[in-house]
């Protein structure tokens, strides 16, 4: 008789209850309660991340659970501390928007946990049923946040498009599960690990289509080209802190996964997947970069900029191996900084009782509200990735580990792209520092963005040469740590 | 030829037919019945397979609840499909092209298609030999799945919420029955009593 181990999925199981009990509290209390679901997401999320911290203190090493369904390494704490503290601290931020535009309902922080369990269950997957359900239970959340502002045609457009190409890269990645299922006889990665490791694997098409189509699967939820078009618009249309929401955790999440699946249990075909994840990092860094240079909307530059980012961490998965993955990790928890704390200055840009997204509204913003114009000129630096800021040592990291896997083409053409999309970033940073005031915004007085943008701007000036070390240390341990 | 043969190749090419007509029906309600026919012949090769409990899934969930769904929703919806079809063309040449591909891989993956030896072994449940399929089934998703079985029931609950979230509205100025009300009524709330003069009327 085998004995239940529980112990691993804690977290999980703590996300799943809570977010019930919020639900409960929330349909009884109604307006009574909305800031004690508020509050108590927020908590049940942080909560949810020391949970794994705990989980990990409880046996050394990997840790299965449910008879090799789900894993936790030192990579999926990793991962899933940090998926806890961008869903935190989106959601701390989101509350004072969602007021201002009427759409304070307690469905939203439900659903935001309920995301994050996706999230977590994502990442620690280990059998291709538990990675769709994880993914389901992920997107299905977002895909109704997008269209939380239901009485804006916009909103309801973004929720569909979204919804829509996201059922079908689902089919894309269940018609992949399909093929490697009938290839390997089993969903478990162990399993496919074992077969792909075995003769004939590599020459074996059936297989190899089937890895294709999973990874393809993926790449619509990380928005890699050719994959990406639902982002600008998506981006563009949900509210504002449900893009932001967007930006940060779920792509943590999906890029985990796209590890997993590509260094998990399929390590031994590295030579097929790494073809497709350096077609998807150029395509996703040049085109990227080429459509960011025209936009006039803060938040479908924000989109474009998420698809390169996405195109250089590609760049690192592709250099494969303990270091291409502590690249992509360093990366990802990199990125979610420089992210959350953009999109926390988008929520400050309101004037006249609305809010805007015009790149051209930030002009001479240095003097009316100077600390946000700094604020901004840090995070995008550091999105430029320029020495010493933060995100430099993020894309530093990935072209080592690209130079290191001997593909010195593929760090140059990252290299040009990061000077190519130096244009926009310092286009933002010209219009805030040099320009006349074109617009003056109200003051922000929720303390939840403040802090937000106060802890990404610190985080990501140069102060962050103390950061940078320990960070590094994390994920180098998490990505030795990598179970399977 | 034996007998299940002629069964299978008769389900098999109705379910194949059937699938065209879906997308080929011009009337929207004709492709949902199409669709009905398909999952019904799909339940019959499932009856083929010795998967009696998939066949009945088939045939209650999908046939009698998903299908008829659908054939609801088209028929109350006043969808403009004549507009939905406008990009047709204009669509159709990449449409093919990308299904030309998809079809060339199929045949690839299928002309080549070799099972591992290894695979047998991997099997991780090998179908039990001397009880019915819908126990074995039961015993593995409260077991070996349970957590996929308990995450699909959080998918579920999400789909929930999204769905009131989307559609449920408060409307102001609607009038519903309210028995508590109704019954609380007394003749001095509900009747006025007016003197009428004879011969005059009110």
């Amino acid at each position: 008789m085998a004995t239940l181990t529980v112990t691993p999925v804690v977290a999980e199981i703590l996300l799943a209850v809570g977010a019930m009990a919020l639900l409960l509290v929330g349909v009884y209390g109604g307006k009574r309660t909305l800031s004690t679901v508020w509050t108590g997401s927020v908590a049940l999320v942080v909560l949810a991340g020391a949970a794994v911290l705990w989980s990990s203190d409880q046996a050394p090493g990997v840790q299965e659970a449910f008879g090799g369904m789900l894993l936790l390494d030192g990579f999926a704490v990793f991962t899933k501390v940090l998926i806890a503290v961008g869903s935190a601290g989106v959601l701390v931020m989101s509350r004072g928007y969602l007021v201002k535009r009427d759409l304070d309902r307690f469905e939203y922080p439900v659903l935001a946990v309920l995301s994050t369990l996706g999230m977590f269950i994502m990442v620690s997957a280990t059998d291709m049923l538990t990675v769709y359900v994880g993914l389901e239970l992920q997107s299905l959340a977002l895909y109704v946040l997008a269209a939380f502002a239901r009485d804006r045609a916009r909103s309801t457009e973004a929720g569909l498009k979204y919804f829509v190409l996201g059922a079908l890269s689902s089919g894309m990645l269940l018609y992949g599960i399909s093929l490697v299922y009938g290839f390997a006889g089993s969903t478990a990665f162990t399993d496919i690990a074992a077969i792909a490791a075995g003769d004939g694997a590599a020459g074996n098409i059936g297989l190899i289509v089937g890895l294709v189509f999973v990874l393809a699967g993926l790449a619509f939820k990380i928005s890699a080209v050719p994959f990406h078009m639902w982002t600008p618009d998506v981006y563009e249309g949900a509210p504002t802190s449900v893009t932001a929401f967007f930006s940060a955790a779920p792509k943590v999440a999906s890029m985990a996964l796209f590890v997993r699946i590509a260094m998990g249990a399929f390590d031994d075909m590295i030579d097929q997947w790494q073809q497709v994840a350096i077609f998807l990092a150029v395509a996703s860094m040049v085109v990227g970069t080429g459509l960011a240079l025209v936009q006039t909307n803060i938040k479908r530059l924000l989109a474009y900029s998420s698809i390169t980012h996405v195109g250089y961490v590609l760049a690192a998965l592709a250099a494969g191996g303990e270091a291409g993955r502590e690249a992509v990790i360093y990366y990802m928890a990199i990125y979610i900084t420089m992210t959350a704390g953009a999109f926390a200055v988008v929520l400050c840009m309101r004037q006249d009782e609305k809010y805007s997204e015009d790149i051209a509204d930030l002009a001479g913003l240095v003097k009316t509200r100077p600390a946000l114009a700094v604020a901004m000129g840090i995070l995008m630096i550091s999105l430029l990735g320029f020495p010493p800021f933060l995100g430099f040592w993020a894309k530093y990291t990935a072209f080592l580990a690209v130079v290191d896997a001997g593909l010195v083409w593929l760090a140059v053409i990252g290299m040009i792209a990061s000077v190519v999309g130096g244009y926009y970033y310092l286009r933002v940073v010209k219009l805030m520092f040099f320009d006349e005031p074109a617009a003056s915004f109200e003051p922000q007085r929720d303390r939840g963005v403040k802090g937000v943008i106060l802890t990404t701007a610190v985080a990501n000036s140069p102060l962050s040469l103390l950061l940078f070390g320990p960070l590094n240390t994390a994920a180098a341990n998490a990505s030795r740590a990598f179970g399977l | 030829m034996s007998l299940t043969a002629i069964v299978f190749y008769v389900l098999s090419s109705v379910t194949v037919l059937s699938a065209v007509m879906v997308i080929a029906a011009r009337n929207p309600v004709h492709s949902v019945l199409f669709l009905i026919l398909a999952f019904f012949n799909s339940a019959g090769l499932f009856v083929l397979l010795g998967a009696e409990l998939l066949a009945m899934l088939l045939v209650i969930v999908y046939v009698g609840a998903v299908a008829v769904l659908f054939l609801f929703v088209v028929m109350m919806l006043d969808i403009n499909f004549v507009r939905l079809r406008e990009g047709f063309l204009r669509y159709f040449p990449i449409g093919v092209l990308i299904g030309a591909v998809l079809a060339a891989e199929l045949v690839f993956v299928v002309g080549t298609w070799v099972l591992t030896p290894e695979m047998a072994g991997n099997l991780r449940q090998p179908t039990p030999e001397d009880v019915t399929n819908t126990r074995a089934l039961g015993q593995l998703i409260y077991t070996d799945y349970v957590f996929v079985f308990q995450t699909a029931g959080m998918i579920l609950l999400t789909a929930m919420i999204g769905a009131i979230v989307l559609t449920l509205r408060k409307r102001p100025g609607v009038k519903r029955q309210n028995i508590a009300q109704q019954l609380a009524r007394s003749p001095e709330t509900a009747i006025e009593i007016k003197k009428v003069k004879t011969g005059e009327g009110i």
